[in-house]
Protein backbone atom coordinates (compact mmCIF):
# COMPACT_ATOMS: atom_id res chain seq x y z
CA UNK A 1 0.00 0.00 0.00
CA UNK A 2 0.96 3.64 -0.36
CA UNK A 3 0.82 6.41 2.22
CA UNK A 4 1.03 10.02 1.06
CA UNK A 5 1.89 12.90 3.31
CA UNK A 6 3.03 16.52 3.10
CA UNK A 7 6.77 16.95 3.04
CA UNK A 8 7.12 19.08 6.13
CA UNK A 9 10.18 19.01 8.35
CA UNK A 10 10.17 16.05 10.69
CA UNK A 11 7.16 14.31 9.13
CA UNK A 12 9.08 11.51 7.49
CA UNK A 13 11.08 10.64 10.57
CA UNK A 14 7.93 10.74 12.69
CA UNK A 15 6.24 8.31 10.30
CA UNK A 16 8.97 5.67 10.33
CA UNK A 17 8.74 4.62 13.97
CA UNK A 18 5.01 3.74 13.92
CA UNK A 19 5.45 1.75 10.72
CA UNK A 20 8.05 -0.48 12.29
CA UNK A 21 6.02 -0.60 15.52
CA UNK A 22 3.13 -2.33 13.71
CA UNK A 23 5.47 -4.69 11.88
CA UNK A 24 5.38 -2.86 8.54
CA UNK A 25 8.08 -3.07 5.95
CA UNK A 26 9.07 0.02 3.96
CA UNK A 27 9.68 -0.72 0.31
CA UNK A 28 10.28 2.78 -1.05
CA UNK A 29 10.11 6.45 -0.12
CA UNK A 30 9.26 8.66 -3.07
CA UNK A 31 9.30 12.44 -3.17
CA UNK A 32 6.76 13.65 -5.65
CA UNK A 33 6.15 17.13 -7.00
CA UNK A 34 2.47 17.60 -7.68
CA UNK A 35 2.27 19.35 -11.00
CA UNK A 36 -1.47 19.77 -10.78
CA UNK A 37 -1.50 22.13 -7.83
CA UNK A 38 -0.70 25.76 -8.41
CA UNK A 39 1.40 26.09 -5.29
CA UNK A 40 4.49 23.91 -5.44
CA UNK A 41 3.83 21.37 -2.77
CA UNK A 42 6.11 18.41 -2.27
CA UNK A 43 4.44 15.18 -1.34
CA UNK A 44 6.10 12.18 0.14
CA UNK A 45 4.91 8.73 -0.74
CA UNK A 46 5.83 5.78 1.36
CA UNK A 47 5.30 2.40 -0.25
CA UNK A 48 5.05 -0.27 2.38
CA UNK A 49 3.91 -3.74 3.23
CA UNK A 50 1.70 -4.19 6.27
CA UNK A 51 0.67 -7.34 8.06
CA UNK A 52 -3.05 -8.06 7.68
CA UNK A 53 -5.30 -5.86 9.85
CA UNK A 54 -2.70 -3.39 11.14
CA UNK A 55 -3.74 -0.35 9.09
CA UNK A 56 -6.09 1.13 11.69
CA UNK A 57 -3.45 0.87 14.39
CA UNK A 58 -0.85 2.48 12.13
CA UNK A 59 -3.10 5.42 11.30
CA UNK A 60 -3.82 5.94 14.98
CA UNK A 61 -0.09 5.96 15.83
CA UNK A 62 0.64 8.33 12.95
CA UNK A 63 -2.06 10.72 14.18
CA UNK A 64 -0.49 10.63 17.65
CA UNK A 65 2.86 11.58 16.08
CA UNK A 66 1.22 14.51 14.33
CA UNK A 67 1.77 13.09 10.87
CA UNK A 68 -0.95 14.11 8.45
CA UNK A 69 -1.69 11.39 5.98
CA UNK A 70 -3.07 12.87 2.78
CA UNK A 71 -4.02 9.69 1.00
CA UNK A 72 -3.88 5.97 1.43
CA UNK A 73 -3.45 4.01 -1.76
CA UNK A 74 -4.51 0.42 -1.60
CA UNK A 75 -1.87 -0.91 -3.99
CA UNK A 76 -2.47 -4.51 -3.14
CA UNK A 77 -0.57 -6.42 -5.76
CA UNK A 78 2.99 -5.83 -4.68
CA UNK A 79 4.73 -8.89 -6.03
CA UNK A 80 5.44 -9.26 -9.69
CA UNK A 81 6.72 -12.21 -11.65
CA UNK A 82 7.39 -12.50 -15.37
CA UNK A 83 7.10 -15.91 -17.00
CA UNK A 84 7.20 -17.21 -20.55
CA UNK A 85 4.84 -19.92 -21.72
CA UNK A 86 5.41 -22.00 -24.85
CA UNK A 87 3.00 -24.44 -26.47
CA UNK A 88 -0.27 -24.63 -28.32
CA UNK A 89 -1.63 -21.73 -26.33
CA UNK A 90 -4.72 -20.98 -28.42
CA UNK A 91 -5.76 -24.60 -28.88
CA UNK A 92 -5.50 -25.11 -25.15
CA UNK A 93 -7.69 -22.10 -24.31
CA UNK A 94 -5.31 -19.35 -23.25
CA UNK A 95 -8.08 -17.34 -21.58
CA UNK A 96 -8.90 -20.33 -19.37
CA UNK A 97 -5.22 -20.52 -18.39
CA UNK A 98 -5.30 -16.87 -17.39
CA UNK A 99 -8.67 -17.28 -15.64
CA UNK A 100 -7.37 -20.07 -13.46
CA UNK A 101 -4.77 -17.68 -12.00
CA UNK A 102 -7.20 -14.76 -11.71
CA UNK A 103 -9.80 -16.92 -9.94
CA UNK A 104 -7.43 -17.38 -6.99
CA UNK A 105 -8.37 -13.83 -5.99
CA UNK A 106 -4.92 -13.19 -4.57
CA UNK A 107 -2.94 -13.24 -7.80
CA UNK A 108 -3.75 -12.07 -11.27
CA UNK A 109 -2.32 -11.94 -14.74
CA UNK A 110 -1.82 -8.23 -15.39
CA UNK A 111 -0.03 -8.40 -18.74
CA UNK A 112 0.11 -10.81 -21.60
CA UNK A 113 2.18 -10.52 -24.77
CA UNK A 114 1.56 -13.17 -27.35
CA UNK A 115 3.83 -13.88 -30.28
CA UNK A 116 1.90 -15.44 -33.12
CA UNK A 117 3.93 -18.05 -34.96
CA UNK A 118 3.35 -19.81 -38.23
CA UNK A 119 0.13 -21.84 -38.29
CA UNK A 120 0.22 -25.03 -36.25
CA UNK A 121 3.62 -24.42 -34.67
CA UNK A 122 3.70 -23.72 -30.95
CA UNK A 123 3.26 -20.12 -29.83
CA UNK A 124 5.06 -18.21 -27.10
CA UNK A 125 3.67 -15.73 -24.61
CA UNK A 126 5.08 -13.59 -21.86
CA UNK A 127 2.82 -13.15 -18.88
CA UNK A 128 3.18 -10.98 -15.82
CA UNK A 129 1.53 -12.17 -12.65
CA UNK A 130 1.03 -9.86 -9.70
CA UNK A 131 0.09 -10.99 -6.23
CA UNK A 132 -0.42 -9.68 -2.73
CA UNK A 133 2.25 -11.72 -0.99
CA UNK A 134 5.24 -13.84 -1.83
CA UNK A 135 3.43 -16.95 -0.63
CA UNK A 136 0.50 -16.21 -2.95
CA UNK A 137 2.94 -15.79 -5.83
CA UNK A 138 4.44 -19.19 -5.12
CA UNK A 139 0.93 -20.63 -5.07
CA UNK A 140 0.05 -18.97 -8.37
CA UNK A 141 3.20 -20.33 -10.02
CA UNK A 142 2.46 -23.79 -8.68
CA UNK A 143 -1.03 -23.55 -10.10
CA UNK A 144 0.36 -22.44 -13.44
CA UNK A 145 2.72 -25.42 -13.44
CA UNK A 146 -0.24 -27.76 -12.87
CA UNK A 147 -2.20 -26.18 -15.70
CA UNK A 148 0.88 -26.40 -17.91
CA UNK A 149 1.20 -30.07 -17.19
CA UNK A 150 -2.44 -30.72 -18.12
CA UNK A 151 -2.18 -28.67 -21.28
CA UNK A 152 1.32 -29.78 -22.23
CA UNK A 153 2.79 -26.29 -22.07
CA UNK A 154 6.35 -25.33 -21.19
CA UNK A 155 6.69 -22.74 -18.45
CA UNK A 156 9.91 -20.76 -18.19
CA UNK A 157 10.26 -19.30 -14.74
CA UNK A 158 12.59 -16.52 -13.68
CA UNK A 159 15.84 -17.45 -11.98
CA UNK A 160 15.32 -15.31 -8.88
CA UNK A 161 12.42 -17.10 -7.21
CA UNK A 162 14.06 -20.44 -6.70
CA UNK B 1 57.72 -37.85 -9.40
CA UNK B 2 54.23 -39.27 -9.81
CA UNK B 3 53.51 -42.33 -11.92
CA UNK B 4 50.11 -42.66 -13.58
CA UNK B 5 48.18 -45.23 -15.56
CA UNK B 6 45.98 -43.55 -18.16
CA UNK B 7 42.75 -45.25 -19.31
CA UNK B 8 41.25 -43.50 -22.32
CA UNK B 9 43.25 -41.70 -24.97
CA UNK B 10 40.58 -39.48 -26.54
CA UNK B 11 40.10 -35.74 -26.19
CA UNK B 12 40.85 -35.60 -22.45
CA UNK B 13 43.50 -38.35 -22.37
CA UNK B 14 45.48 -36.78 -25.18
CA UNK B 15 45.10 -33.34 -23.60
CA UNK B 16 46.75 -34.74 -20.48
CA UNK B 17 49.53 -36.33 -22.55
CA UNK B 18 50.20 -33.08 -24.42
CA UNK B 19 50.35 -31.09 -21.17
CA UNK B 20 52.82 -33.61 -19.70
CA UNK B 21 54.98 -33.29 -22.82
CA UNK B 22 54.77 -29.51 -22.93
CA UNK B 23 55.41 -28.76 -19.26
CA UNK B 24 57.69 -29.94 -16.53
CA UNK B 25 54.93 -31.50 -14.41
CA UNK B 26 56.98 -34.38 -13.06
CA UNK B 27 54.38 -36.92 -14.19
CA UNK B 28 55.37 -40.22 -15.82
CA UNK B 29 52.90 -42.47 -17.61
CA UNK B 30 53.60 -46.15 -16.93
CA UNK B 31 50.37 -47.61 -18.30
CA UNK B 32 48.10 -46.54 -21.14
CA UNK B 33 45.01 -48.02 -22.80
CA UNK B 34 42.24 -47.10 -25.20
CA UNK B 35 39.41 -49.27 -26.51
CA UNK B 36 41.70 -51.20 -28.82
CA UNK B 37 44.94 -51.79 -26.99
CA UNK B 38 47.40 -50.84 -24.30
CA UNK B 39 51.01 -50.51 -23.15
CA UNK B 40 52.68 -51.16 -19.83
CA UNK B 41 56.17 -49.73 -19.34
CA UNK B 42 57.55 -49.09 -15.86
CA UNK B 43 60.30 -46.95 -17.37
CA UNK B 44 57.81 -44.46 -18.79
CA UNK B 45 55.82 -44.61 -22.01
CA UNK B 46 56.91 -42.50 -24.99
CA UNK B 47 53.85 -40.24 -25.17
CA UNK B 48 54.88 -38.49 -28.36
CA UNK B 49 55.02 -41.84 -30.16
CA UNK B 50 51.66 -42.87 -28.67
CA UNK B 51 50.08 -39.59 -29.83
CA UNK B 52 51.52 -40.22 -33.30
CA UNK B 53 50.08 -43.73 -33.48
CA UNK B 54 46.70 -42.34 -32.41
CA UNK B 55 46.98 -39.50 -34.93
CA UNK B 56 47.51 -42.05 -37.68
CA UNK B 57 44.30 -43.82 -36.73
CA UNK B 58 45.92 -46.70 -34.89
CA UNK B 59 45.44 -47.91 -31.32
CA UNK B 60 47.68 -46.35 -28.68
CA UNK B 61 49.30 -49.69 -27.82
CA UNK B 62 49.22 -53.38 -28.58
CA UNK B 63 45.93 -55.30 -28.83
CA UNK B 64 47.26 -57.89 -26.41
CA UNK B 65 47.18 -55.45 -23.48
CA UNK B 66 43.68 -54.69 -22.15
CA UNK B 67 42.57 -51.83 -19.87
CA UNK B 68 42.06 -54.44 -17.12
CA UNK B 69 45.68 -55.55 -17.57
CA UNK B 70 46.87 -51.97 -17.16
CA UNK B 71 44.79 -51.53 -13.99
CA UNK B 72 45.97 -54.81 -12.47
CA UNK B 73 49.58 -55.04 -13.57
CA UNK B 74 51.10 -51.66 -14.29
CA UNK B 75 53.30 -49.96 -11.73
CA UNK B 76 51.60 -46.64 -10.90
CA UNK B 77 50.60 -44.32 -8.05
CA UNK B 78 47.39 -42.95 -9.55
CA UNK B 79 44.91 -44.40 -12.04
CA UNK B 80 43.64 -41.65 -14.36
CA UNK B 81 40.30 -42.82 -15.71
CA UNK B 82 39.12 -40.76 -18.71
CA UNK B 83 36.96 -43.15 -20.75
CA UNK B 84 33.41 -42.37 -21.96
CA UNK B 85 30.59 -41.76 -19.48
CA UNK B 86 27.94 -44.44 -19.10
CA UNK B 87 25.08 -43.20 -16.92
CA UNK B 88 23.25 -46.52 -16.65
CA UNK B 89 25.94 -48.87 -15.38
CA UNK B 90 29.09 -46.68 -15.18
CA UNK B 91 30.97 -49.68 -16.63
CA UNK B 92 33.62 -50.55 -17.53
CA UNK B 93 35.06 -47.56 -15.68
CA UNK B 94 33.49 -48.54 -12.36
CA UNK B 95 35.21 -51.92 -12.34
CA UNK B 96 38.56 -50.38 -13.24
CA UNK B 97 38.27 -47.79 -10.48
CA UNK B 98 37.39 -50.47 -7.92
CA UNK B 99 40.35 -52.55 -9.10
CA UNK B 100 42.78 -49.67 -8.66
CA UNK B 101 41.45 -48.68 -5.24
CA UNK B 102 41.75 -52.28 -4.04
CA UNK B 103 45.38 -52.17 -5.15
CA UNK B 104 45.75 -49.11 -2.92
CA UNK B 105 46.15 -46.78 -5.88
CA UNK B 106 44.69 -43.29 -5.90
CA UNK B 107 42.14 -42.56 -8.64
CA UNK B 108 41.50 -39.38 -10.61
CA UNK B 109 38.62 -39.38 -13.10
CA UNK B 110 36.75 -37.09 -15.48
CA UNK B 111 34.08 -39.76 -15.93
CA UNK B 112 30.71 -38.75 -14.47
CA UNK B 113 29.20 -42.25 -14.48
CA UNK B 114 31.02 -43.87 -11.56
CA UNK B 115 30.88 -40.73 -9.40
CA UNK B 116 27.17 -40.09 -10.00
CA UNK B 117 26.18 -43.73 -9.50
CA UNK B 118 28.55 -45.12 -6.90
CA UNK B 119 30.30 -42.36 -4.99
CA UNK B 120 29.53 -43.54 -1.43
CA UNK B 121 30.80 -47.04 -2.17
CA UNK B 122 33.93 -45.82 -3.99
CA UNK B 123 34.71 -43.27 -1.33
CA UNK B 124 34.45 -45.93 1.40
CA UNK B 125 36.67 -48.24 -0.62
CA UNK B 126 39.24 -45.47 -1.09
CA UNK B 127 39.20 -44.70 2.62
CA UNK B 128 39.54 -48.33 3.60
CA UNK B 129 42.63 -48.53 1.40
CA UNK B 130 44.11 -45.22 2.51
CA UNK B 131 43.95 -43.56 -0.90
CA UNK B 132 42.13 -40.65 -2.55
CA UNK B 133 39.45 -40.53 -5.23
CA UNK B 134 39.36 -37.14 -7.00
CA UNK B 135 36.93 -36.12 -9.74
CA UNK B 136 37.23 -32.35 -10.27
CA UNK B 137 36.92 -32.69 -14.07
CA UNK B 138 33.47 -34.33 -13.87
CA UNK B 139 31.75 -31.00 -13.15
CA UNK B 140 32.30 -27.88 -15.29
CA UNK B 141 35.60 -28.89 -16.90
CA UNK B 142 38.30 -26.40 -16.02
CA UNK B 143 36.44 -24.66 -13.19
CA UNK B 144 37.84 -25.94 -9.86
CA UNK B 145 34.39 -26.01 -8.30
CA UNK B 146 34.78 -29.16 -6.20
CA UNK B 147 38.09 -27.98 -4.72
CA UNK B 148 36.62 -24.53 -4.09
CA UNK B 149 33.65 -25.95 -2.19
CA UNK B 150 35.61 -28.70 -0.38
CA UNK B 151 38.65 -26.72 0.67
CA UNK B 152 38.16 -23.03 -0.01
CA UNK B 153 34.64 -22.85 1.38
CA UNK B 154 35.03 -25.46 4.14
CA UNK B 155 32.98 -24.31 7.14
CA UNK B 156 30.40 -22.52 5.03
CA UNK B 157 26.81 -23.67 4.73
CA UNK B 158 25.59 -23.59 1.15
CA UNK B 159 21.98 -22.48 0.86
CA UNK B 160 21.72 -22.55 -2.91
CA UNK B 161 23.92 -23.44 -5.85
CA UNK B 162 22.87 -22.71 -9.43
CA UNK B 163 24.30 -22.06 -12.82
CA UNK B 164 25.06 -22.99 -16.37
CA UNK B 165 26.44 -26.54 -16.38
CA UNK B 166 26.21 -27.44 -20.05
CA UNK B 167 28.19 -25.60 -22.70
CA UNK B 168 26.31 -27.14 -25.63
CA UNK B 169 22.96 -25.78 -24.44
CA UNK B 170 24.51 -22.45 -23.58
CA UNK B 171 25.92 -22.18 -27.09
CA UNK B 172 22.55 -23.03 -28.67
CA UNK B 173 20.67 -20.50 -26.51
CA UNK B 174 23.29 -17.80 -27.11
CA UNK B 175 22.93 -18.26 -30.86
CA UNK B 176 19.11 -18.35 -30.75
CA UNK B 177 19.13 -15.03 -28.88
CA UNK B 178 21.81 -13.34 -31.00
CA UNK B 179 20.51 -14.14 -34.45
CA UNK B 180 16.92 -15.30 -33.91
CA UNK B 181 17.89 -18.81 -35.01
CA UNK B 182 15.43 -21.62 -34.46
CA UNK B 183 16.45 -24.37 -32.07
CA UNK B 184 17.11 -26.69 -35.02
CA UNK B 185 19.33 -24.14 -36.80
CA UNK B 186 21.37 -23.41 -33.68
CA UNK B 187 21.77 -27.13 -32.99
CA UNK B 188 22.98 -27.75 -36.54
CA UNK B 189 25.53 -25.00 -36.11
CA UNK B 190 26.71 -26.42 -32.78
CA UNK B 191 27.16 -29.80 -34.44
CA UNK B 192 29.19 -28.33 -37.26
CA UNK B 193 31.53 -26.68 -34.78
CA UNK B 194 31.91 -29.89 -32.79
CA UNK B 195 30.07 -28.50 -29.73
CA UNK B 196 27.24 -31.01 -30.01
CA UNK B 197 27.33 -34.78 -30.49
CA UNK B 198 25.61 -36.54 -33.38
CA UNK B 199 23.01 -37.58 -30.79
CA UNK B 200 22.62 -34.46 -28.67
CA UNK B 201 19.91 -35.91 -26.36
CA UNK B 202 22.18 -36.15 -23.36
CA UNK B 203 23.00 -32.43 -23.51
CA UNK B 204 19.80 -30.79 -24.80
CA UNK B 205 17.43 -32.75 -22.56
CA UNK B 206 19.39 -31.56 -19.54
CA UNK B 207 20.65 -35.04 -18.56
CA UNK B 208 24.30 -33.98 -18.53
CA UNK B 209 23.52 -30.99 -16.29
CA UNK B 210 21.37 -33.20 -14.04
CA UNK B 211 24.22 -35.68 -13.55
CA UNK B 212 26.52 -32.85 -12.52
CA UNK B 213 23.95 -31.72 -9.95
CA UNK B 214 23.77 -35.26 -8.56
CA UNK B 215 27.58 -35.34 -8.28
CA UNK B 216 27.66 -32.02 -6.43
CA UNK B 217 24.72 -32.95 -4.20
CA UNK B 218 26.15 -36.33 -3.22
CA UNK B 219 29.81 -35.43 -2.88
CA UNK B 220 30.00 -31.90 -1.48
CA UNK B 221 26.50 -31.03 -0.26
CA UNK B 222 25.78 -33.98 2.03
CA UNK B 223 22.74 -35.11 0.08
CA UNK B 224 21.82 -38.57 -1.15
CA UNK B 225 20.27 -38.29 -4.56
CA UNK B 226 19.96 -40.09 -7.86
CA UNK B 227 19.28 -38.88 -11.38
CA UNK B 228 15.58 -39.61 -10.85
CA UNK B 229 15.43 -36.99 -8.09
CA UNK B 230 16.27 -34.21 -10.53
CA UNK B 231 13.26 -32.33 -11.92
CA UNK B 232 14.37 -31.90 -15.50
CA UNK B 233 13.26 -29.92 -18.57
CA UNK B 234 15.48 -29.49 -21.62
CA UNK B 235 15.72 -26.78 -24.26
CA UNK B 236 14.31 -28.58 -27.31
CA UNK B 237 10.95 -26.79 -27.22
CA UNK B 238 12.31 -23.26 -26.96
CA UNK B 239 11.28 -20.86 -29.71
CA UNK B 240 12.97 -17.74 -31.10
CA UNK B 241 9.79 -15.90 -30.03
CA UNK B 242 10.33 -16.89 -26.42
CA UNK B 243 13.87 -15.54 -26.52
CA UNK B 244 12.64 -12.32 -28.09
CA UNK B 245 9.93 -11.91 -25.43
CA UNK B 246 12.66 -12.25 -22.79
CA UNK B 247 14.93 -9.89 -24.71
CA UNK B 248 12.18 -7.21 -24.69
CA UNK B 249 12.65 -7.05 -20.93
CA UNK B 250 16.47 -7.04 -20.99
CA UNK B 251 16.45 -10.69 -20.10
CA UNK B 252 17.42 -13.88 -21.84
CA UNK B 253 16.85 -17.62 -21.36
CA UNK B 254 19.49 -20.03 -20.06
CA UNK B 255 19.41 -23.69 -19.06
CA UNK B 256 19.96 -23.47 -15.32
CA UNK B 257 20.82 -26.29 -12.94
CA UNK B 258 19.84 -25.52 -9.37
CA UNK B 259 20.27 -27.17 -5.98
CA UNK B 260 18.58 -25.96 -2.81
CA UNK B 261 19.97 -28.41 -0.23
CA UNK B 262 17.63 -27.58 2.62
CA UNK B 263 14.50 -27.99 0.51
CA UNK B 264 15.89 -31.07 -1.22
CA UNK B 265 15.39 -29.36 -4.59
CA UNK B 266 17.41 -30.42 -7.62
CA UNK B 267 16.24 -29.06 -10.92
CA UNK B 268 17.38 -28.37 -14.44
CA UNK B 269 15.17 -26.11 -16.54
CA UNK B 270 15.27 -23.15 -18.90
CA UNK B 271 14.91 -19.96 -16.85
CA UNK B 272 14.50 -16.27 -17.53
CA UNK B 273 17.66 -14.45 -16.44
CA UNK B 274 18.46 -10.72 -16.56
CA UNK B 275 21.09 -10.09 -19.23
CA UNK B 276 23.21 -8.25 -16.69
CA UNK B 277 23.30 -11.30 -14.39
CA UNK B 278 26.80 -12.78 -13.94
CA UNK B 279 25.51 -16.21 -14.98
CA UNK B 280 24.65 -14.96 -18.46
CA UNK B 281 27.83 -16.11 -20.19
CA UNK B 282 28.32 -16.47 -23.91
CA UNK B 283 29.06 -19.46 -26.09
CA UNK B 284 30.16 -22.72 -24.49
CA UNK B 285 31.22 -21.21 -21.16
CA UNK B 286 29.99 -22.56 -17.84
CA UNK B 287 29.12 -20.39 -14.82
CA UNK B 288 28.07 -21.34 -11.31
CA UNK B 289 26.92 -19.22 -8.37
CA UNK B 290 27.27 -20.59 -4.85
CA UNK B 291 25.32 -18.87 -2.07
CA UNK B 292 26.97 -19.33 1.32
CA UNK B 293 26.49 -18.03 4.85
CA UNK B 294 30.03 -16.88 5.60
CA UNK B 295 31.56 -16.08 2.22
CA UNK B 296 28.42 -14.58 0.67
CA UNK B 297 27.74 -15.26 -3.00
CA UNK B 298 30.51 -16.45 -5.30
CA UNK B 299 30.31 -16.91 -9.04
CA UNK B 300 32.75 -19.07 -10.98
CA UNK B 301 33.05 -18.71 -14.75
CA UNK B 302 35.20 -20.76 -17.11
CA UNK B 303 35.49 -23.36 -19.83
CA UNK B 304 33.30 -26.36 -19.09
CA UNK B 305 34.88 -28.64 -21.68
CA UNK B 306 37.77 -28.98 -24.09
CA UNK B 307 40.83 -31.14 -24.30
CA UNK B 308 43.37 -28.90 -22.53
CA UNK B 309 40.84 -27.33 -20.18
CA UNK B 310 39.56 -30.66 -18.86
CA UNK B 311 43.15 -31.93 -18.65
CA UNK B 312 43.83 -28.94 -16.39
CA UNK B 313 41.31 -30.20 -13.83
CA UNK B 314 42.74 -33.74 -13.97
CA UNK B 315 46.30 -32.46 -13.53
CA UNK B 316 45.17 -30.27 -10.61
CA UNK B 317 43.81 -33.38 -8.90
CA UNK B 318 47.01 -35.32 -9.65
CA UNK B 319 49.30 -32.68 -8.19
CA UNK B 320 47.02 -32.30 -5.17
CA UNK B 321 47.45 -36.01 -4.48
CA UNK B 322 51.16 -35.84 -5.19
CA UNK B 323 51.70 -33.03 -2.70
CA UNK B 324 49.96 -34.89 0.08
CA UNK B 325 50.44 -38.58 -0.48
CA UNK B 326 52.99 -39.67 -2.98
CA UNK B 327 56.41 -40.37 -1.48
CA UNK B 328 59.65 -40.18 -3.36
CA UNK B 329 61.68 -37.67 -5.32
N1 LIG C 1 35.85 -33.70 -23.57
C1 LIG C 1 35.58 -32.89 -22.56
O1 LIG C 1 35.72 -31.70 -22.69
C2 LIG C 1 35.16 -33.45 -21.22
C3 LIG C 1 34.91 -32.56 -20.16
C4 LIG C 1 34.56 -33.07 -18.90
C5 LIG C 1 34.43 -34.43 -18.73
N2 LIG C 1 34.63 -35.29 -19.80
C6 LIG C 1 34.52 -36.73 -19.58
O2 LIG C 1 35.80 -37.32 -19.73
C7 LIG C 1 35.68 -38.61 -20.31
C8 LIG C 1 36.50 -38.68 -21.56
O3 LIG C 1 36.03 -37.73 -22.49
P1 LIG C 1 36.68 -37.55 -23.93
O4 LIG C 1 36.08 -36.34 -24.51
O5 LIG C 1 38.13 -37.66 -23.83
O6 LIG C 1 36.09 -38.83 -24.69
P2 LIG C 1 36.57 -39.42 -26.07
O7 LIG C 1 37.28 -38.39 -26.86
O8 LIG C 1 35.43 -40.14 -26.65
O9 LIG C 1 37.70 -40.50 -25.64
C9 LIG C 1 37.39 -41.64 -24.93
C10 LIG C 1 38.61 -42.54 -24.88
O10 LIG C 1 38.30 -43.69 -24.10
C11 LIG C 1 38.62 -44.85 -24.85
N3 LIG C 1 37.75 -45.95 -24.47
C12 LIG C 1 36.47 -46.20 -24.84
N4 LIG C 1 36.02 -47.31 -24.24
C13 LIG C 1 37.05 -47.78 -23.50
C14 LIG C 1 37.22 -48.92 -22.68
N5 LIG C 1 36.22 -49.77 -22.50
N6 LIG C 1 38.40 -49.09 -22.07
C15 LIG C 1 39.42 -48.22 -22.26
N7 LIG C 1 39.33 -47.13 -23.03
C16 LIG C 1 38.15 -46.92 -23.64
C17 LIG C 1 38.48 -44.46 -26.28
O11 LIG C 1 39.21 -45.36 -27.07
P3 LIG C 1 39.41 -45.17 -28.66
O12 LIG C 1 40.40 -44.04 -28.78
O13 LIG C 1 40.00 -46.49 -29.07
O14 LIG C 1 38.08 -44.89 -29.21
C18 LIG C 1 39.06 -43.05 -26.24
O15 LIG C 1 40.45 -43.09 -26.31
C19 LIG C 1 34.19 -38.84 -20.54
O16 LIG C 1 33.67 -39.59 -19.46
C20 LIG C 1 33.62 -37.45 -20.56
O17 LIG C 1 32.28 -37.42 -20.13
C21 LIG C 1 35.00 -34.81 -21.02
Amino acid sequence: MKLEMRDQPGQLVAALQPISAVGGNIIAVIHQRETSTAAEVLDVQIVLELPEGRLEKLLELLREQGVSVVRIGEERLLYECTLIVIGHLMHTDLSDTVDRIDRTGSAEVTELSLAMPAISSPSSARIIIRSTTRAEMKKAIRLLREVAEQKDLLIIEPLEDG
Amino acid sequence: MIRIALLGFGSVGRGIARAILAKDLNITVTGLADSRGGIIDAGGIDLLAALDRKGNGGPCGSPGVSPADVVAKADYDVLVEVTPTNVETAEPALGHIRGALRRRKHVVTSNKGPIALAYPELRALAEANGVLLNYEATVCGAIPLIHAIREGLAGNTISRLYGVFNGTCNYILTRMAEDSLTYEQALAEARELGYAEADPTYDVEGIDAAIKLVILANTVLDMQTTLDDVERTGITLLTPDALRLAEDQDCTIRLIGEIIPEAGVLRVSPRIVAKAHPLVVEGTLNAVTVETDLAGDLTFIGKGAGSTETASAVIGDLLYIHDRYVQGS
